[in-house]
């Protein structure tokens, strides 16, 4: 009689059979994986035990216990109804399905084209919308987008693109488009911040941080900070990009810590610092490798993070991070084992 | 947690504007409600609750005379004993504070 085998499934959502003994080789190489590149301490054995019985679980979707049930935050929340699916309603309408038929904790109003550059323009517009859904939602609602520092480039943006100046060898003129760029991000959040917070926001969210490196970063730290300072009673959640900080610029700091390299338990210490209430941690999911890889890599870095910070911490649970795989329509026995993982192993604050 | 079918956006609040991490934000509204963590976690208690206080619901039909919305957040507000930023905003422009 053949060997028992399990379904899972690799990276990029397809389906792959595996036995126990697969299975277990996978999750200790994707934990090793996640200790060597963030010197962080491995899971325990009964850990690992855990997310193996997890992972082979019977049933196409699994859970927690209601008691452990954790809150959710939303990055384009209001957004993905009209422009994922193509159903032509307002944000203020789908933020009320959120709250009162997909039961959601919180959710965020944004642009289509979701980055703070784009929202200064129109912010008095944006606030508009979000005034129109506090009115009529119960549920905290906040306004999202992007830092997306690239935008700031030539010929859409005022600043020179570092992209093209590097491989010029013009690494001085690159390096201070880069700095450029981070004052103008600055500014554009502080705008829509201010716009945002006097219509009623719950929170403002800056989402994505980091996704053109670390300039990218310190311009959400930085925003995070001055936000904090002038309006206090305005929360700030920051979700990151990734699980590691790309140097495009390299020698960038905030409070004495060089931000290129940093992994997520050393990103959420800083988000802190800045003032942050909530942070969205980030590990990538690797196409190549299987679940069992992911999600054992995934939970040795979350575990760390969430064990160094003393703010709440959320797990990004999107396509193509923390183990979700890399596939429009995401399947649901990956995703329900992915958040009982991360719930009862990293005691996360939520999704 | 469900949002408005529990206590869910009741807190994610506490998470927000206190910064407070999973456990002990439950244990707060848990204690503000005078409920057990077990019943603020449950649908079909917090259904009650949130309908005879006035904390708004996920359904309007047949409880079209409960709370929703703005009504809800101010009583939410006093409960909890937060700040909520609309609720203030609501006030200021209704000119009743």
């Amino acid at each position: 009689m053949s060997e028992k085998k399990y379904f899972t499934r690799m990276g990029d959502g397809s389906i792959v059979y595996m036995t126990a003994e697969e299975i277990w080789e996978d999750m200790r190489a994707g934990m090793d994986d996640a200790v060597d590149r963030g010197k962080i301490p491995p899971l325990s054995e009964e850990e690992l035990q855990k997310i193996f019985d997890i992972v082979t679980m019977p049933g196409g979707v699994v859970g927690v216990n209601p008691i452990d049930a954790v809150v959710t935050t939303s990055d384009s929340g209001s957004d993905k109804i009209p422009t994922k699916c193509g159903i032509p309603i307002s944000r203020d309408t789908t933020a009320m399905i959120h709250e009162r038929v997909l039961g959601c904790d919180s959710v965020d109003i944004g642009n289509p084209d979701y980055n703070y550059k784009t929202a200064k323009g129109i912010a008095k517009r944006e606030a508009g919308i979000l005034k129109l859904a506090l009115d009529k939602t119960t549920l905290p609602l906040y306004y999202g987008a992007m830092p997306n520092l690239g935008f700031y480039t030539k010929p859409d943006g005022p600043v020179d693109n570092w992209a093209e100046l590097l491989p010029q060898g013009k690494i001085k003129e690159a390096l201070a488009a880069q700095e450029e760029a981070v004052e103008h991000s600055v500014n554009d959040i502080l705008f829509v911040a201010k716009q945002t917070y006097e219509v009623g926001a719950d929170a403002i969210e800056l989402d994505t941080s980091g996704a053109a490196g670390d300039a990218d970063f310190l311009a959400a730290l930085k925003a995070c900070e001055k936000i904090t300072q002038k309006y206090p009673e305005m929360p700030v959640i920051i979700g990151m990009a990734g699980e590691f900080v790309l140097g495009m610029h390299g020698k960038l700091e905030y409070d004495g810590q060089r931000l290129a390299g940093l992994y997520p338990h050393k990103q959420v210490k800083l988000a802190e610092k800045a003032g942050a209430s909530i942070f969205g941690a980030v590990v990538n999911t690797n196409c190549s490798e299987t679940f069992p890889w992911n999600i054992a890599r995934v939970c040795t870095f979350m575990k760390a993070t969430v064990e160094a910070s003393n703010i709440p911490v959320h797990a990004d649970v999107g396509m193509g991070v923390c183990a979700i795989p890399m596939c429009e329509n995401v399947p649901a026995d990956v995703v329900t084992r992915a958040d009982k993982c991360l719930i009862e192993i990293c005691r996360l604050d939520g999704l | 947690m469900g949002g408005v079918r529990t206590t869910g956006d009741m807190v994610m609040r506490l998470q927000l504007s206190k910064k407070m991490r999973i456990d002990e934000a439950k244990r707060y509204v848990a204690d503000k409600l005078g409920l057990t963590l077990e019943e603020i976690c449950d649908v079909v208690t917090m259904s009650e609750v949130r309908e005879e206080r006035g904390f708004g619901l996920g359904h309007q039909e047949p409880c079209t005379e409960s709370t929703m919305g703005m009504e809800a957040k101010f009583r939410i507000a006093e409960a909890l004993d937060i700040r909520i930023n609309s609720v203030e905003r609501f006030k200021e422009h209704a000119g009743i504070k």
